[in-house]
C-alpha cells in the first residue's frame, strides 16, 4: 500500500530533486548576468543622453572634457545600413523567389541553400577582409579607398543569407492552393508570384528582413577597415565616397580611449544602438505572434 | 459562338507577357546564384591575397609565433592557439549552462508564462551587438572579476593555465564574454530541439515508470541530441569568428603564454587590430591568417549542416 504514495527518501526522487535544482541553478546562472547586462547598459547609457548628443560632432579624444555628440555616427549608421539593404534586399528576395517558386529541389538549388547556410556562418570580419581586398585596396570606386559605400557592401554580405532564407521559408509557407487558383485562372507565373504569393508571405518576409537589418546595424567588424571612422558631419552625397563613422565603430574606438568623456560617449551610443535593436526585435516578435493567431487556411 | 471566340482571342496571352515571364525567372535565377558567386569570391580572393605569404612561409606560418613587421617574420601560432582555446573553453562552459537552461524552459517546473518570458528574453540577448558586450566587459566585467583572478592565481598558480599575475585584460575574460554571447545561441537551439521531441516518447517513458530525470536523460536528450550538437557547432563557428568583444577584452598580445590570465590574441582580433595600418608582406600574412580562420569556420559549419541532415529527427 505504501508504494502508492510519493516517497521522499526513494533514491530516484532524491536524484530528481538534485537534477531539478541543478537545472534551476543553470537557468539562474545563465539569466541573471544577462538581466544585469541589459539593465546596466540601459541605465548607464541612458543617463548620458542629452539633446546635444544628437546634433554635435564628436570632439577628437584628448583632455577636452566636452566630448561633443554622435551625430555623424548616427547618420552614418543609417546610411550604411540603408546601402546594405538596397543591395541585399533585392538580391536576397529574388534569390529566395527562385529557390521557393522555381527550383525543383535539384542539385543547383540544393547547392544554393547549402551556400546560404555556409555564407551565414562566415565570420563577419572575413566579409570586411573580402571587401577590403576587392574595393578598398583596389580603389575601384572612383579612386576612393575607405568609404561608406564599401562599408555598406560589407554589411550587405552579412544580410544576404538572412534575407534569402526568410524569403525562401516565407514563400514555402504559402499554401499551394493559392498558386493553383491563380495559375488556373490564367495568370502567368510572374503575376502569380508578384500578386499572390509574395503579398501573402509579405509579413513573414518583412519580419525576417527587418531583423536582418537590425543585426547588420550593430555589426562592427566588417566596418573597421572598410568604412573606417569619421569625426565630421555628413553633408552631402559626395561623402559616401569618404570615410564614414558609425555607432558601432564609435563604440569600439571610444571604449578603448583612456578618457572618461569618450567612454561616456561610447555608453550613450550603446544605449541608442541597443534600444533601437531591442525595440525592433520586440516589435517584430509581437507582429509575428499576431500573424500566427490570425492566420487561416 | 462568334462572340465566344472573340472573347477567347482577347484573353490570349501576349508575346510580351511570355517574355516578361522568362526574364523574371532568369533574373531570379541569376540573383540566387549571387550567393555562390560571393562565397566562391570570398574564398578565392582571400586565398590569392595570402599567396605571397603562403609561398614564403608555407605551413611553418601555423606553428611559429614570431610576428615582426620590422624583420618581416610572420607566424600566427599564438593567434590560432588563442582562437581555438577561447572558443573551445567557452563552449565547455556554455554547453552545460545552455542545455540546463533549455531543459528548465521546456520542463514544467514553473508556469508556462514565466518560461516563455525567460525563453524570449534569452533570444533577445542574441541581438545585442558584440561591440556593446565588449564595452560592458571592459568597464564592468573586468573590475568585477579582478579579485577572483588574483585568487585563482594565488591558489592555483602552480597550474600553467593560471601561472601569470593577472594585470587587466586577459584570455579568461575573453572566454567569459564569449560564454555570454554563446549562451543565447545554445539555449535557443537546444530548446527548439527539445520541444521537437514528440510528446508520446515522454508519455511512454512515464508510463513504464521512469522518473522525470530518467526520462530526460534516457529518452528526451538522446532524441534531441543531433539538434543540440548542431547548435553547439554553430556556436563554435560563431565563437571562432567573433571579433569585437574578444578584441576589446583579450589584451591583444602576440607573446605566447599557456596562462589564461595573460593577454592573448585570436585570429580575428589580430585582423581587427592590424589590418587598417598594415602594408607590404604583413597584409599578405594577415590574409593568410584570415584564410586559416575561414577554413576553420567553414569546416565547423559544413560539419554542422551534415550532422543536421544525417541525424535529423525522423518521427
Amino acid at each position: 500500500m505504501n508504494s502508492l504514495y510519493y516517497q521522499k527518501r526513494l533514491s530516484r526522487n532524491i536524484g530528481d530533486k538534485f537534477f531539478t535544482s541543478l537545472s534551476v541553478i543553470c537557468a539562474l546562472i545563465a539569466i541573471l548576468p544577462l538581466i544585469f547586462l541589459v539593465t546596466y547598459i540601459l541605465i548607464k547609457g541612458g543617463s548620458q543622453i542629452t539633446p546635444e548628443l544628437f546634433t554635435l560632432e564628436p570632439n577628437p579624444p584628448g583632455d577636452d572634457l566636452d566630448a561633443g555628440g554622435i551625430n555623424p555616427a548616427l547618420i552614418g549608421t543609417l546610411i550604411i545600413t540603408t546601402i546594405a539593404s538596397i543591395i541585399a534586399i533585392p538580391v536576397g528576395v529574388g534569390g529566395g523567389i527562385y529557390l521557393a517558386e522555381y527550383s525543383k529541389g535539384g542539385a543547383f538549388s540544393r547547392f544554393i541553400r547549402f551556400g546560404v547556410n555556409v555564407l551565414a556562418g562566415v565570420p563577419s570580419i572575413i566579409a570586411g577582409v573580402f571587401i577590403y581586398a576587392l574595393i578598398v585596396s583596389t580603389k575601384i570606386l572612383f579612386g576612393s579607398m575607405y568609404s561608406g559605400l564599401a562599408g555598406g557592401m560589407a554589411l550587405s554580405i552579412l544580410m544576404l543569407p538572412t534575407v534569402i532564407k526568410t524569403t525562401d521559408e516565407g514563400l514555402k509557407l504559402v499554401p499551394n492552393e493559392l498558386r493553383y487558383a491563380s495559375l488556373g485562372v490564367g495568370a502567368s507565373m510572374y503575376t502569380t508570384i508578384l500578386k499572390v504569393t509574395l503579398p501573402s508571405a509579405f509579413r513573414s518576409i518583412a519580419t525576417g528582413v527587418v531583423l536582418g537589418i537590425a543585426r547588420a546595424a550593430g555589426e562592427t567588424a566588417p566596418l573597421i577597415f572598410t568604412a573606417l571612422f569619421s569625426y565630421y558631419y555628413i553633408t552631402g552625397f559626395g561623402d559616401l565616397f569618404y570615410e564614414m563613422g558609425s555607432l558601432a565603430v564609435l563604440i569600439y574606438n571610444f571604449a578603448l580611449e583612456p578618457y572618461d568623456a569618450q567612454n561616456k560617449l561610447a555608453w550613450a551610443a550603446s544605449f541608442i544602438l541597443v534600444l533601437s535593436i531591442l525595440s525592433v526585435n520586440i516589435f517584430s516578435r509581437i507582429l509575428a505572434s499576431f500573424t500566427e493567431k490570425t492566420k487561416r487556411v | 459562338m462568334e462572340e465566344k471566340l472573340t472573347l477567347f482571342k482577347n484573353r490570349k496571352r501576349f508575346g510580351i507577357e511570355k517574355n516578361i515571364d522568362i526574364i523574371f525567372k532568369n533574373t531570379a535565377l541569376v540573383l540566387s546564384s549571387f550567393v555562390a558567386i560571393i562565397l566562391l569570391g570570398i574564398i578565392l580572393v582571400v586565398f590569392f591575397q595570402s599567396f605571397e605569404s603562403f609561398s614564403r612561409y608555407g605551413l611553418k606560418f601555423l606553428v611559429t609565433s614570431e610576428w615582426n613587421p620590422v624583420k618581416d617574420e610572420y607566424g600566427a601560432f599564438t593567434a590560432i592557439y588563442g582562437t581555438l582555446v577561447t572558443s573551445f573553453l567557452s563552449l565547455l562552459i556554455t554547453i552545460p549552462l545552455g542545455v540546463g537552461t533549455a531543459i528548465f524552459i521546456t520542463e514544467d517546473f514553473v508556469p508556462k508564462v514565466f518560461r516563455e518570458i525567460i525563453g524570449s528574453f534569452v533570444e533577445l540577448l542574441a541581438a545585442i551587438p558584440s561591440v556593446v558586450l565588449g564595452l560592458w566587459a571592459i568597464f564592468v566585467m573586468e573590475p568585477f572579476f579582478r579579485a577572483f583572478f588574483v585568487f585563482l592565481h594565488n591558489f592555483f598558480g602552480w597550474i600553467p593555465l593560471f601561472s601569470t599575475e593577472p594585470t587587466g585584460r586577459n584570455s579568461l575574460l575573453a572566454i567569459l564574454i564569449l560564454v555570454v554571447m554563446l549562451l543565447p545561441i545554445v539555449t535557443s537551439i537546444a530548446r527548439d530541439s527539445l520541444n521537437q521531441v514528440p510528446k508520446k516518447l515522454r508519455n511512454a517513458a512515464y508510463g513504464i515508470g521512469a522518473s522525470r530525470w530518467k526520462t530526460i536523460f534516457s529518452v528526451i536528450l538522446p532524441a534531441a541530441l543531433s539538434g543540440i550538437m548542431a547548435g553547439v557547432l554553430l556556436a563554435l563557428g560563431r565563437a571562432m569568428g567573433e571579433t569585437m568583444a574578444v578584441t576589446m577584452i583579450i589584451g591583444n598580445s602576440n607573446a605566447f603564454s599557456w596562462s589564461l590570465l595573460s593577454p592573448g590574441y585570436t585570429i580575428s582580433s589580430m585582423l581587427a587590430n592590424q589590418f587598417g595600418e598594415a602594408d607590404g608582406s604583413q597584409v599578405s600574412s594577415l590574409f593568410y591568417a584570415a584564410f586559416v580562420l575561414m577554413i576553420l569556420s567553414l569546416v565547423v559549419n559544413i560539419f554542422a549542416q551534415w550532422l543536421v541532415k544525417k541525424f535529423s529527427l525522423k518521427y
